[in-house]
């Protein structure tokens, strides 16, 4: 430790630290623009000038290391005139047009210029223009003159997300930050250069001139687009959500968000809002009083139970309704006799339900999963599935960490990889296994090699892992190695309750059906909870057949989508942020959130929608009155840890079955911005490049087999459907393995995530 | 060895590797070798001559090469300051050009003093010829067993990369230099760290003028003590002056520390025809000005310098006859700073352009009274508060004009025209 004394008082400070980070310790405020905790010390502002005492001239606060027993000024003579000198070189070029900038309020220069600048500017020659940049449809640049160079949003792009998309061209005066070669920018963690520019350059495209950030009320809430749990601010105005920021955690999503949580909102105002009830009456949708609906529903439920017996009834959720939605429907279905109860909708092998001696989790804080040194990541598209996460990864590995992946497709993670194996889908486990073997046989290199010389060693499954269809051999394969690297497990999980679910009691027991189940031996009647059953189910093809082919489905929907074919009554409930709820993160945080506006026409939250059929159903202990009191009956207290537990009976076997497949593979990621029924529709993630039309990746050489070309259009069959895609070439995918997104509408024609696909000529 | 120990000219052929082994070279690099001269003995030496560092700041050189970690096992860099952009400066050009085994000979015994296998000569991006010339001896030498393994037969290896910058001014500026080699844009760092510490790709490097390693081989040949007596107390050896202006004979002189500037204006065969002397830039053209009675009575050494208000710089001396309008003069040099700035920091950034925009608008008679206070000020909030000296570099000219020729501004101001 160091002793130093700033403005007088007396601070101790880890030595290595820089006088900033002493000053904020002691709550000293120094005023900075470029300096970000975050971020690499750029040390251009040079606002954060001080005196230290025996120095010739003022230093940087940012960049000065503490020194023991140095003695700062931050507010003498010297320091202030050096602060003020620079306040007024950074306002001489800067616009000034605080009445029409959208940073207006909400200013770090605004802010400053108030203590630092001067009445009046003594700069009466020409201010300088820099044209504004395209930088896509998330982030505005359109008023670059405003720009301060602090070099944040560059810094940012380059050591946070990874790729250098923003960079400063041009010298001197002329210096502008700008993409290269006006490309735009496509991080999926773009968003937060909006909040670190200290001034209006770069803005929120989709919130321009939608408000005054004094205008805006403040709401708490959690993202419900990925398994982190990051906390949001949720801007609201006129029962409006207007923009969500984060909420800095430094355990969940540190300073961050990923574009998606920030701005799937959007998603909200859609105009396939389902804002009434309805009921279809000879083929023709009608809109209904609640009642009527709700009635319709139960006693059409009730029916079938008394009729074709209850187990003839399915209830399918989404992974990311909150916890008292799927306790509720679970509660519902078991209070009427069917254990026909599923949220995990894109996994294929259930083999391990019932032996699984908890809910999986991630097996570890997300906090230990940055203090890693040896990471193994099997079946994960890890970028686009978890990017807060990968940042903190990314972090570990610039740090020193080894990262090690295993699987199907070999899309850039921007951070270098030790080792990787990037076989098809039915040589995962055969990889796994000799890895296991070579890890038990001490082997030095490779992915063996790497983890065997770690002290913290982390095992993670991604979704991909999770969906595949020896999903339990994998876990048991990834489960020995870590046990033998003293290393921890656990899964990534795909949604905001992949945790929750479990302990929610949605899912089957023993004798009910679980999700494929339920789809490939068809139900007379369907409940349908959040879900879209083209694009949420691991068989879209089976899955719309199955929907087709039921007398009864009961569609609880936010949006008015393609369940209008298939659906008999569609119940409008409140998506995230107009309901309260739970959500469990993968690290088992139980997260309680209120809604942060009120749901919009007639949509109701679906915990109360469920709590009602539930009534009208006459089933037992449906007294909730809040969704706290559903919440504690579903988990008792806030302290879950004692249910979370990967450990699965499911030994590795000892002999694994050659793969036997002949023909092509398909590989199926789930894109970014088509993970939930709000962020497929929210307009400005829709404009993105990762929301861009699915296409069908081979690898050059398969292309050339089947004399296709990339760019042609190509048949792409799966079972009964076919749909024709443009043909692309990625070298970097195994050979055999053809890689064709799910989820989206454009491929929701085809059959299952993983198994034999074919391509053809169109 | 004669007392011009660097300058040669094309008449001399030392470009070429036998005529420089003919004149002695290489002596000082064996001697090292086959003495197996400690690095502390060496520094020690250099320390004696009393070098300074010949690109403008006069750090002692043999302070700075103690900087480099001895017990260091990684990659170290030795990197030759060649980006010569100061205006008026064009001594390290000429040794590049005419005399380039001096320089390679003098990294070569400082990489081996301080360790060091890999070393890059960065060149300004204006001067093509010389990095012709460079490579050409570099291959001479690397064929003679005067770089690469086992120079000389000994257990000693150092090979040189010469390298084309792209002439820009900040770039000479040793951390943009070093971001420049990596392939960045020429931006400098802020220090500390220093380089020696964390330099070219983050590995421990010393950076050090062409003029200041040509200074070398002489040193190690004939003593610190030697090169210290050529010149005065506080600044040792001698020194390559360049004299541009107003001069009937302009050029690059080599001449003993301490030499009043007298002589050297003599030796540039005095103001051109005739014509009266104005005023003096000491050290290129970042320097503060000073006028002609000052002038005449200056040495040209680090101490003389200071003393009369300025500094010794580079050792580019811009002479100035009574024609020369100063308004016009600042404005051209203001012009070329604000052109120069790197862009990175606040005060550099949006300084420099103010300031020229000032000068310019009092060039063409839209000057205001209060500009010239205002002048003063600006220079006051960029000196000093930037990462690296360009900051400095472009209020001085401006502080050095309004000290001793602030009558000419205001006559200007007032009148909209020249004095002169």
């Amino acid at each position: 430790m160091i002793n130093i004394e700033i403005d007088g008082i007396k601070i101790q400070t880890e030595n290595g630290a820089t006088v900033i980070e002493a000053a904020h310790l002691a709550g000293i405020a120094i005023p900075h623009f470029c300096y970000h905790k975050k971020l690499s010390i750029a040390a251009n502002c040079r606002m954060c000038l001080v005196q230290v005492e025996k120095a010739p001239k003022p230093l940087p606060a940012c960049a000065t290391p503490v020194a023991e027993g140095m003695k700062v000024f931050t507010h003498s003579e010297q320091a202030v005139k050096a602060q003020k000198g620079v306040m007024e070189f950074l306002l001489v070029n800067h616009p000034l047009d605080c009445p029409i900038c959208d940073q207006g309020g909400e200013c770090m220069l605004q802010d400053m210029s108030v203590g630092y600048g001067g009445g009046n500017s003594r700069y009466h020659e020409e201010k300088r223009v820099v044209l504004g940049k395209d930088l896509g449809p998330l982030v505005s640049a359109e008023e670059m003159s405003r720009c301060i160079n602090c070099t944040r949003c560059v810094r940012f792009l380059q050591e946070v997300a990874g790729q250098m998309e923003l960079g400063q061209a041009f010298r001197g005066e002329h210096a502008e930050v700008m993409s290269f070669v006006s490309g735009t920018i496509n991080s999926e963690l773009s968003g937060n250069v909006i909040d670190l520019c200290p001034v209006g350059a770069l803005t929120s495209k989709p919130f321009r001139y939608k408000a005054r950030s004094w205008e805006l009320s403040r709401r708490r809430s959690v993202s419900a687009h990925d398994s982190l749990g990051s906390g949001l601010a949720v801007h609201t105005k006129n029962n409006r959500v207007l923009r969500v920021l984060p909420i800095e955690n430094e355990a969940i999503n540190e300073c961050w968000l990923s574009d998606k949580d920030r701005f799937a909102y959007e998603g909200l105002n859609s105009s396939e809002r389902l804002t009434k009830p309805m009921i279809k009456k000879d083929g023709q949708w009608q809109e209904v009083p609640w009642q009527v609906a709700l009635e319709f529903a139960a006693n059409g439920m009730r029916h079938l139970a008394n009729g074709a017996g209850a187990e003839q009834i399915g209830a399918l959720a989404t992974a990311n309704s909150t916890l008292e939605e799927l306790y509720l429907l679970q509660k519902m279905m078991r209070g009427i006799g069917s254990d026909n109860v599923d949220f995990r909708l894109r996994q294929s092998d259930f083999s391990t339900d019932g032996k699984q001696q908890g809910a999986p989790w991630l097996g570890m804080s997300i906090a230990d999963v940055g203090q890693a040194d040896r990471l193994l990541i099997v079946g994960s598209f890890l970028r686009k599935d978890h990017p807060v996460l990968a940042a903190r990864i990314r972090r570990a590995v610039r740090k020193g960490a080894q990262a090690n992946i295993i699987h199907s497709a070999d899309d850039d993670l921007l951070m270098p990889l030790a080792n990787k194996a990037i076989v098809a889908p039915d040589a995962i486990v055969e990889t796994l296994a000799q890895i296991a073997k070579a890890v038990a046989a001490k082997q030095t290199d490779g992915i063996a090699g790497s983890l065997s010389s770690g002290q913290r060693v982390v095992v993670l499954l991604g979704n991909f892992a999770q969906q595949h269809p020896q999903a339990a051999q994998i876990q048991a394969l990834a489960q020995q190695i870590a046990a033998a690297t003293n290393g921890k497990f656990g899964f990534l999980g795909e949604a905001a309750n992949s945790v929750g679910g479990y302990l929610a009691q949605a899912t089957p027991s023993a004798k009910g059906l679980n999700a494929a189940s339920m789809l490939a031996a068809p139900r007379k009647a369907y409940l349908l909870l959040n879900v879209e059953a083209e694009l949420d189910c691991a068989n879209p093809q089976q899955a719309i057949a199955a929907m087709q082919a039921a007398d009864l489905v009961i569609a609880l929907s936010a949006y008015k989508h393609h369940a209008t074919e298939y659906a008999d009554v569609l119940l409008p409930i409140a998506p995230y942020l107009e309901t309260s709820g739970t959500f469990v993160s993968c690290e088992g945080r139980v997260q309680s959130f209120k809604g942060a506006v009120k749901p919009q026409g007639e949509a109701r939250p679906a915990w109360k929608v469920l709590r009602v059929l539930g009534n009208l159903l006459k089933v037992e202990g449906f007294e909730f009155d809040s969704s706290e009191a559903v919440r504690d009956e579903a988990i008792g207290g806030m302290d879950i840890a004692a249910k979370l537990n990967n450990a699965s009976p499911a030994t590795a076997q000892s002999a694994i079955p050659t793969p036997q497949s002949s023909g092509l593979q398909r590989v199926s990621d789930v894109p970014i911005y088509a993970t939930d029924a709000v962020v497929r529709r929210s307009a400005p993630l829709q404009a993105t490049a990762d929301a861009a039309l699915p296409q069908v990746w081979l690898h050059s050489d398969e292309l050339k087999k089947l004399g296709v070309q990339a760019g042609e259009t190509v048949n792409v069959s799966q079972g009964q459907g076919s749909v024709k895609l443009l043909a692309a070439a990625d070298d970097k995918l195994p050979k055999g393995v053809v890689r064709v997104a799910t989820g989206h509408a454009a491929t929701a024609a085809l059959g299952a995530m993983f198994g034999t696909i074919s391509v053809e000529r169109a | 060895m004669s007392a011009q120990i660097i300058l040669a000219t094309a008449a001399d052929g030392l470009a070429k590797l036998d005529n420089y082994v003919k004149a002695g070279g290489y002596q000082a690099l064996r001697k090292v070798l086959t003495e197996k001269m400690s690095a502390d003995a060496i520094i020690a030496e250099v320390k004696a001559s009393g070098l300074r560092g010949r690109g403008g700041a006069g750090f002692p050189t043999g302070l700075k090469w103690s900087f480099m970690p001895k017990n260091y096992d990684g990659v170290k860099y030795l990197v030759c300051n060649s980006d010569e952009g100061e205006p008026g400066t064009c001594k390290d050009r000429d040794i590049l050009r005419y005399n380039p085994h001096v320089l390679i000979e003098g990294m070569a015994i400082a990489a081996y003093t301080m360790s060091v296998k890999a070393g890059y000569n960065y060149i300004h991006g204006e001067i093509f010829e010389a990095y012709e010339v460079m490579e050409a001896a570099c291959e001479e030498a690397r064929k003679a067993g005067y770089l690469g393994k086992n120079i000389l037969g000994f257990d000693f290896e150092f090979d040189l990369h010469n390298h084309m910058g792209y002439g820009a001014y900040v770039c000479g500026e040793e951390t943009a230099l070093l971001e420049s080699i990596e392939g960045k844009k020429g931006q400098p760092r802020f220090k500390p760290p220093f380089p020696a510490s964390f330099g070219l790709y983050g590995k421990p490097t010393t950076i050090n003028n062409t003029e200041t390693f040509a200074s070398i081989p002489y040193i190690i040949c004939e003593g610190g003590q030697k090169f210290a007596e050529l010149g005065v107390p506080n600044s040792g050896g001698i020194k390559l002056f360049s004299i541009s202006g107003h001069v009937n004979n302009p050029g690059n002189f080599e001449l003993p520390m301490g030499t009043p500037f007298k002589k050297l204006l003599e030796l540039a065969g005095g103001v051109r025809n005739g014509h009266k002397l104005k005023a003096v830039i000491p050290g290129g053209s970042s320097m503060p000005v000073l006028p002609a009675e000052i002038m005449m009575d200056v040495n040209l050494d680090y101490d003389s310098l200071q003393k009369a208000g300025s500094y010794l710089g580079s050792g580019a001396v811009i002479v100035m006859d009574e024609t020369t309008c100063m308004v016009k003069a600042l404005e051209r040099l203001s012009y070329f700073y604000f052109e120069e700035s790197c862009g990175q920091c606040t005060p550099c950034r949006e300084g420099t352009g103010w300031l020229y925009r000032i000068i310019h608008r009092i060039e063409h008679g839209e000057g205001k009274p209060e500009d010239l206070d205002l002048l003063l000020s600006l220079c006051d909030n960029i000196a000093g508060r930037t990462v690296c000296a360009l900051g400095d570099a472009a209020a001085w000219p401006v502080q050095g004009m309004l000290k001793h020729f602030r009558k000419e501004f205001e006559y200007h101001i007032e009148h909209k025209r020249c004095l002169v």
